[in-house]
């Protein structure tokens, strides 16, 4: 048009104004959907865009030819060393258009990808780290627990999950504290070593087994300590470890009585107990998976676990 | 050259010119022979087959733990009828009642010790040899992950029967990876899907044993195969020929009873 011998396929500069275009007709196509307001913004941003558009195809024709600097790699840069001076003189473009491009495509498609990807791999953790509280278990009757003596309770922690929740507790009832509050001492059954199901040092009396509503099944034992079939940890009354590779003491539920029933609340692991029964000392710490330190030293490897978190 | 037979022809038209016609599109025939027909070291043993021989157990896995999946339901609610759980109730489903099921069980359950076995052995011939070094690095390190995800079969696949062996070795292997230091206790979670084994976990480790993990060691034997294949087979440490020292001139097998015509080394 402007150069008649020049062969060379005819190219307009460079526009930004077919987008706003675009968008105006989309618009005017969704509005003619679902509301005039919408279509009518639509053609305006059409017209507008459109106009604007068309100037900038004719802006040869009209004869004002912007300065459109020409794009090039910058592949001159491992140019030799003898002539800086050349290289100084023509700057090539650092950023062309083609690495712009590229550069775009890799990051939508990361951002694409990262949309899709970052919710399903959020699906396959966090179920495990939230909504993992338990509802409170009720035991029976405070008459099933005789002082002094251990019982083996064992309760489904989540009834609608079915006999998979099942968990064994030692309740043994210490009578009242020194300032007349009632006292249990609950000991969870799974050892502290690696979670295997410890079990008590002394014969079940099962002539004595009984069953309380909602899946609880209540069994007297005369036992003094507790061991472990695993791999041979021991502890004693007060779930202190005796022998063994447990690295603390057996971990225990704290309690309440609503209507004269036993009821579990939370469970939580014990550093060490001083003392026995209603008088004893418990370091009380969150519970932690079994093998982990929860006092001591080694317990700085363990800084944060799960349950601090999620409760 | 002489005339072609009519036996010639008619191979070089039913079987030759077709698969000529695909190598030219995929390279499927050239690979394969870069890949079966391949330069190996005149002093090589058995004891280069382990690699192969592991490959052929984790195959034998493939093909019975594809038919295994057929039958097994990885549910840990109670079966009404058997009033035991779905999983293990269908395991004796399998084992006893149905035909052969008791075979191809049996071959996945000892097959998985023979392929754990089979890796070390192949590890340590590759040890010995001193074949993890310049320029098999890579080799040696994916044959590490792939010992690592062999492992971790184990250990997934060791929960599926759901019965007291099973759980209480996947509580013990769960609380040990809860032991690592900082993150133990979140892995630990993670693995038992929540702060004890539950209704999800059963389901959990069977998409980890059958899908997650299939793929993984899949991909990784592909690219150690395809760098065993890439970099050829060593030398073993006391070769002569790796020494530069000349081997002294070997007769072929049946020289003597004048079956064999050409004593110079043949085609090589």
């Amino acid at each position: 048009m402007s150069d008649p011998g020049h062969d060379t396929p005819h190219l307009p500069g460079p526009s930004l104004w077919p987008i706003g275009f675009a968008v105006g007709v989309a618009c005017l196509l969704l509005g003619l959907v679902i509301s005039w307001i919408v279509a009518a913004i639509g053609a305006v941003l059409a017209v507008v865009f459109g106009l604007l558009w068309a100037r900038d195809v004719t802006r040869d024709v009209r004869g004002e030819v912007p300065e459109v600097t020409p794009e090039t790699r910058a592949v001159a840069d491992v140019s030799s060393p003898g002539a800086p001076a050349v290289a100084a003189e023509a700057p090539l473009p650092a950023y062309t258009r083609s690495r712009f491009l590229e550069a775009t495509a890799l990051g939508l498609g990361a951002a694409i990808g990262a949309v899709v990807t970052v919710p399903v791999l959020g699906f396959m953790v966090l179920p495990s780290f939230t909504n993992v509280e338990e509802d409170d278990v009720d035991l029976g009757p405070l008459e099933n627990f005789p002082e002094g003596e251990y019982v083996i309770a064992t309760y489904l922690a989540n009834p609608s999950q079915g006999e998979v929740t099942r968990r064994t507790v030692f309740v043994r009832n210490n009578g009242t504290t020194e300032q007349n509050v009632p006292s249990f001492t609950i000991l969870y059954s799974r050892c502290v070593h690696l979670g295997c199901p410890v079990q008590p040092n002394g014969p079940i009396d099962e002539d004595a087994r009984k069953e309380v509503d909602g899946g609880v099944e209540l069994r007297p034992v005369l036992a003094q300590s507790f061991g472990c079939p695993c791999h041979g940890g021991q502890y004693n009354s007060e779930g202190n470890r005796t022998a063994g590779p447990p690295v603390r003491s057996l971990d225990r539920y704290t309690f309440s009585i609503k209507d004269g029933r036993l009821v579990l609340g939370e469970l939580f692991a014990v550093g060490n107990v001083s003392g026995t029964g209603a008088t004893a000392q418990i370091s009380r710490y969150p519970w932690s998976v079994p093998g982990t330190h929860v006092d001591g030293v080694e317990a700085w490897l363990y800084p944060i676990v799960p349950s601090q978190v999620t409760g | 050259m002489a005339a072609k037979s009519k036996r010639q022809t008619l191979v070089d038209t039913a079987v030759l010119a077709p698969l000529d016609w695909i190598d030219d599109r995929t390279l499927a025939v050239t690979g394969t022979k870069w890949f079966l027909f391949r330069k190996v070291p005149r002093d090589i043993s058995w004891a280069q087959t382990l690699g192969s021989a592991t490959l052929t157990a984790f195959i034998v896995q493939t093909l019975t733990g594809v038919i295994l999946a057929m039958y097994y339901q990885p549910s840990a609610a109670i079966d009404p009828v058997t009033g035991k759980p779905i999983a293990y109730s269908s395991i004796e489903h399998i084992t006893n009642d149905l035909t052969l099921g008791w075979l191809v069980r049996g071959m996945h359950r000892w097959g998985a010790s023979v392929f754990v076995i089979l890796l070390f052995l192949h590890m340590g011939r590759v040890f010995l040899f001193g074949a993890y070094k310049h320029p098999r690095e890579l080799t040696w390190i994916t044959g590490v992950l792939l010992l690592a995800t062999g492992m971790l079969m184990g250990f997934t696949g060791y929960l599926l029967p759901w019965d007291q062996t099973a759980y209480w070795a996947t509580v013990v292997g769960i609380n040990l990876n809860g032991t690592a230091p900082f993150a133990g206790p979140w892995l630990a979670q993670f693995l038992a899907s929540g702060p004890e084994i539950g209704a999800d976990t059963l389901a959990k480790w069977y998409a980890l044993h059958m899908l997650l993990l299939p793929g993984a060691i899949i991909g990784l034997i592909f690219v150690h195969i395809y760098l065993v294949t890439r970099l050829g087979v060593v030398s073993p440490p006391w070769s002569r020929e790796a020494a530069g020292r000349e081997r002294g001139t070997v007769a072929p097998a049946g020289t003597r009873a004048g079956l064999v015509r050409d004593t110079s080394g043949g085609q090589e």
